[in-house]
């Protein structure tokens, strides 16, 4: 019953895998989008810390697939296939995330990041059939988000405004 | 292009040497508008991974008060001023003599939020014009944009650009100190993080080889 709980840190660009007695976390997402897909049956999930919308606008050498929407979720997909034998139509996903930091009145691309990674969450999700459950997105603030794998609940902390459930 | 990982000592010489003599304005400057004498760290430059960037300003969940300007013109980039949170309070406590401002009220108050804004403008103001003078490059900087939240949440923002190229950040760092060691809301950073198309304009005009 009292095993500890390690937490498992989420970088920014990156994503992890955690089972019964682990927590998921990650700091700090401003513009960016935290992905949580779990199984409900198996108790495990994943976590990305997902900061740019799409791997096109990659201009780099290197490349970190934990980086992108597009390729962070289905990355993440196949790691918990493979690793835990969920199937991808036993994933429910929690988004939060995206929000606008500084708001300005020139809408350029780059400013609305926030927005447009959470549209490219929604993309890639829909197009792998997995259903967003809850999603706790937009606004101005930033927020440091915390998964239980066992119950399934994800804890949103945002500064000022306190700490939701969801 | 050169990407942050082929710089070499000089080339961060060379971003040490704006930062330095940006800040050292822009401490002028603070030290005119708050009348007490500030003095700044040696500027760091610093190639860190994403993640470590805000182990920098001391942690991804600290609050900070941050005001962030976009540069455009010949080398484009985006530029940070950032007080903790308790820096911020006193700063405007004593800029508008109105000792009622707490950390909660800070950004909901008119008068303190355009004292914060307005610092953050003189002070990237200054910075950028001695940055444009030591270079020859023309710079114009944004209205400037604020905001009070925990530092990554903050931070990532700066590093959208630069995370399109690479999972590394240069920031040019350089930090104002209060001459007393005093909690007195002058302690700041400054952070220059240059867009990655903006380093060969800036090593090229101040002359410097690429390779």
């Amino acid at each position: 019953m009292n095993k500890t709980i390690e937490v498992v840190q989420v970088g920014i660009a990156d994503y992890q895998i955690a089972k019964e007695h682990q927590h998921l976390r990650t700091v700090g997402l401003g513009s960016c989008v935290g992905v949580v897909l779990y199984d409900l049956h198996s108790h495990v999930a994943g976590l990305a810390h997902i900061m740019l919308p799409s791997s096109n606008i990659s201009k780099g050498s290197s490349f970190n697939l934990a980086k992108y929407a597009d390729t962070a979720i289905p990355a993440m997909v196949s790691e918990l296939n493979h690793t835990f034998n969920t199937t991808r139509n036993r994933l429910h996903a929690k988004i939060a995330g995206g929000a606008q930091m500084f708001q300005f009145s020139n809408q350029s691309d780059t400013m609305r990041v926030g927005p447009r990674n959470v549209e490219a969450v929604k993309e890639t999700l829909q197009s792998l059939n997995i259903p967003i459950l809850v999603e706790e997105i937009g606004g101005t603030n930033g927020r440091t988000i915390e998964f239980d794998p066992v119950t399934s609940k994800l804890t949103v902390r945002t500064i000022y405004k306190g700490t939701t459930t969801i | 292009m050169i990407t942050p990982e082929q710089f070499t000592d000089f080339h961060k010489d060379v971003l040490k040497e704006i930062g330095n003599i940006g800040a050292g304005n822009a401490a002028t400057a603070l030290s005119k508008l708050v009348h007490k004498s500030v003095d700044m760290s040696v500027p760091s430059v610093e190639l860190v991974p994403f993640n470590e960037v805000t182990e920098l300003i001391g942690g991804a969940e600290m609050v900070v008060a941050a005001t962030f300007l976009r540069v455009s013109g010949d080398a484009p980039g985006n530029m940070f001023f950032i007080l903790s949170i308790t820096e911020a309070v006193h700063l405007t406590q004593q800029l508008t003599g109105d000792q009622s401002i707490t950390e909660e009220t800070i950004l909901d108050l008119e008068i303190s939020r355009s004292a914060l804004q307005e610092t953050g403008n003189i002070l990237a103001g200054s910075y950028l014009s001695s940055f444009s003078d030591f270079t020859g490059l023309k710079l114009a900087p944004s209205v400037p944009f604020l905001t009070v939240d925990m530092v990554a949440a903050v931070l990532s923002h700066g590093l959208i650009e630069m995370s399109q190229v690479s999972d590394f950040a240069i920031i040019i760092d350089t930090q104002l100190i209060d001459s007393q060691r005093n909690k007195t809301g002058v302690e700041g950073h400054f952070l220059l993080l240059p867009d990655p198309e903006s380093f060969q304009t800036i090593f090229q005009a101040l002359g410097v080889p690429i390779k």
